[in-house]
């Protein structure tokens, strides 16, 4: 299975790219050259150089080291709101599914209210209003984001719950969470792990839009809020929108390209050329 | 005509529920808003002051009522940052995003149209695999990284076009290039696929065993089905990209919604916020709407 996944020719491109963002995020102290909020006026806005690679910042800070560190927030907030949505969604879909009745019209009409609504106004209007930190963010990007998940799930458990082997499960005796849990919801999973590949690329899009629009964190180093700061400093020093923006479309880029290998791998009946990535 | 019935009864609940997160949105907010909007040296009497104003001095679902009745009136209260209507600020604003929205559809049809065809004419050949590539970076680019890239070469140093605001036809090309493109690519995915599955249809063998040229089966006979499905995902995406916008403006300082509303977040300016969210919503719901309708409308097979 894995030798099959890496043997698709997106990915392993992919699989390498993300392994070198994991990197970073997590030996972030041993990989910086410097701290990266020190700041040295003297080398305020230069360009790159053999001290600097990807140059120096406003406040002279060290872009290299800020777009190590700032892996680990885009890493932590991605890996955080794929783990909720998918927890939420799951049991809301499972349960909507597998239930019927009241419950599916609950989470269903739910559903179709969220979907209406645009992700990223929703997440920009909760961030600008609940004040911007790392887990303000997390909230803001994981309201709307399970939705996808429960009608994918849903959809799953209504072709699946008739099904022999659930018949065969209910017949011995098994309890609706047992049948649920052990039963439906492994073989309703492929299509779920397809979606949080693609939404993880939608998150780290977000998440950086927020931070550019100034509603992320401001005491740690993020890849938006460096990117935001270049884009005062477009003539002088093109550097420091430019190698933060880099960084953030090669990940996206990254996360794609595993979707659509992981698409191919784990749903026979989508072919490589139909569709697209999802985007938030 | 039944169906607009059914489609007209799911969109009132959806509007109400999108108005009533846009209020509560407000009134849910950690801490008080007045004492957010004035900061902390506000005296005790501009505090209460204000309260009475807004009305927030009032039961909760009385405040509802009169929010859902000025809704009703195309009330949408008063900004404190303009000291005016927010509707008036609203409809300032609103020309320069539909434009800029407007503006990108038109390019990302102009360049995905003809990119999709040729990709799925030409399955598997090196432009094919060329226009798939490059709409799988497309859909990876950040508008708030492509507006700056192009600003360095396009502005800076070439100096062709200006850096931001909105004067002239020249000043829309850059945002409207960055709003579009993503778009682009999404649209070049379907459309390439689109045409893919109706290039199998035994009717199109049909046309060719009759002896028509690949050029009139390809146009006369294909394009037609294909983008019908091609069409609905723009109409989809039109919502979209009045909310896309928002990153965009701000990247070249376009005096639209997006702009509006984060100097509105900035401002503590509620109301206003509440004003921006509800447009671009209502926006999104009504594109989304129109779409299934005018789906429903062009193939007799569809029943929404």
């Amino acid at each position: 299975m894995i030798g099959r996944f890496l043997r698709h020719p997106t990915a392993l491109p992919g699989i390498l790219i993300l392994a070198a963002v994991l990197v970073m995020a997590l030996a972030a102290p041993s990989l910086a050259p410097y701290d990266p909020m020190q700041i040295d006026l003297d080398g305020s806005l230069r360009g790159p150089s053999a001290d600097h690679p990807f140059g120096q910042d406003r406040l002279g800070r060290d872009i290299f080291s800020q777009i190590v560190y700032g892996a680990r927030a885009s890493t932590l907030v991605t890996l955080a709101v794929v783990l909720l949505t998918v927890v939420v969604g799951t049991a809301l879909g499972s349960a909507a599914g597998y239930f019927g009745g009241l419950v599916d019209v609950a989470v269903m009409r739910s559903v179709d209210i969220l979907l209406a609504f645009p992700g990223i106004l929703l997440a920009i209007a909760l961030a600008g209003i609940l004040g911007p930190n790392l887990v303000n963010i997390i909230l803001a990007l994981s309201v709307l984001g399970w939705v996808g998940y429960a009608r994918l799930v849903r959809a799953q458990f209504l072709s699946l719950r008739e099904r022999d082997f659930v018949q065969a499960a209910r017949a011995v005796g098994a309890g609706p969470v047992r049948i649920m849990g052990l039963h439906i919801l492994p073989n309703a999973l492929s299509p779920v792990i397809v979606q949080a590949t693609f939404s993880a690329a939608g998150i780290i899009i977000a998440e950086s839009s927020l931070s550019f629009l100034g509603l992320g964190p401001q005491d740690i180093p993020t890849w938006g809020g460096l990117l935001s700061q270049g884009a005062n400093y477009l003539v002088y020093a093109p550097h420091i929108a430019f190698f933060p923006g880099l960084f953030i479309m090669l990940t996206v880029l990254a996360l794609n390209l595993a979707g659509d290998a992981l698409r191919d791998l784990l749903d026979p009946r989508t072919r490589p050329d139909t569709g697209g990535p999802a985007k938030v | 005509m039944k169906s607009l019935l059914r489609r007209l009864a799911i969109l009132l609940p959806t509007v109400l529920g999108v108005v009533t997160l846009i209020f509560f949105l407000i009134h849910f907010i950690p801490g008080d808003p007045v004492e957010l909007m004035l900061g902390e040296t506000a005296s005790r009497g501009d505090l209460e002051r204000l309260r009475t104003d807004l009305g927030l001095d009032r039961p909760v679902a009385e405040q509802f009522g009169n929010f859902l009745l000025g809704l009703v009136r195309g009330d949408l209260g008063e900004s404190f940052f303009y000291r005016k209507p927010v509707r008036q600020v609203i409809l300032e604003k609103l020309p320069a995003t539909l434009e800029l929205a407007a503006a990108a559809m038109l390019l990302a049809l102009v360049i995905a149209l003809p990119l999709g065809i040729v990709a799925a004419v030409r399955k598997d050949s090196l432009a094919d695999r060329g226009a798939m590539l490059a709409s799988l970076v497309g859909i990876s680019m950040p508008n708030f990284w492509l507006g700056p890239l192009l600003i360095i070469l396009f502005s800076i140093k070439l100096g062709w076009l200006p850096v931001s605001g909105r004067e002239g036809p020249a000043s829309l090309i850059l945002p409207a290039v960055t709003l579009g493109t993503a778009l682009a690519a999404l649209l070049s995915r379907m459309t390439r696929s689109a045409m893919l599955d109706v290039l199998g249809e035994d009717y199109l063998r049909t046309a060719r065993a009759k002896g028509l040229s690949e050029r009139a089966v390809i146009v006369k006979h294909a394009l037609g089905n294909a983008l019908l499905p091609v069409l609905t995902i723009v109409g989809l995406q039109f919502g979209a990209l009045l909310s896309g916008a928002i990153i965009t403006e701000n990247v070249f300082a376009w005096p639209g919604i997006g702009t509006l509303l984060i100097q509105a977040i900035n401002a503590r300016d509620y109301p206003l916020v509440q004003g921006c969210v509800l447009v671009i919503s209502l926006g999104y719901v009504a594109a989304n709407f129109l779409t299934d309708l005018l789906y429903s409308l062009s193939d007799p097979r569809v029943k929404v």
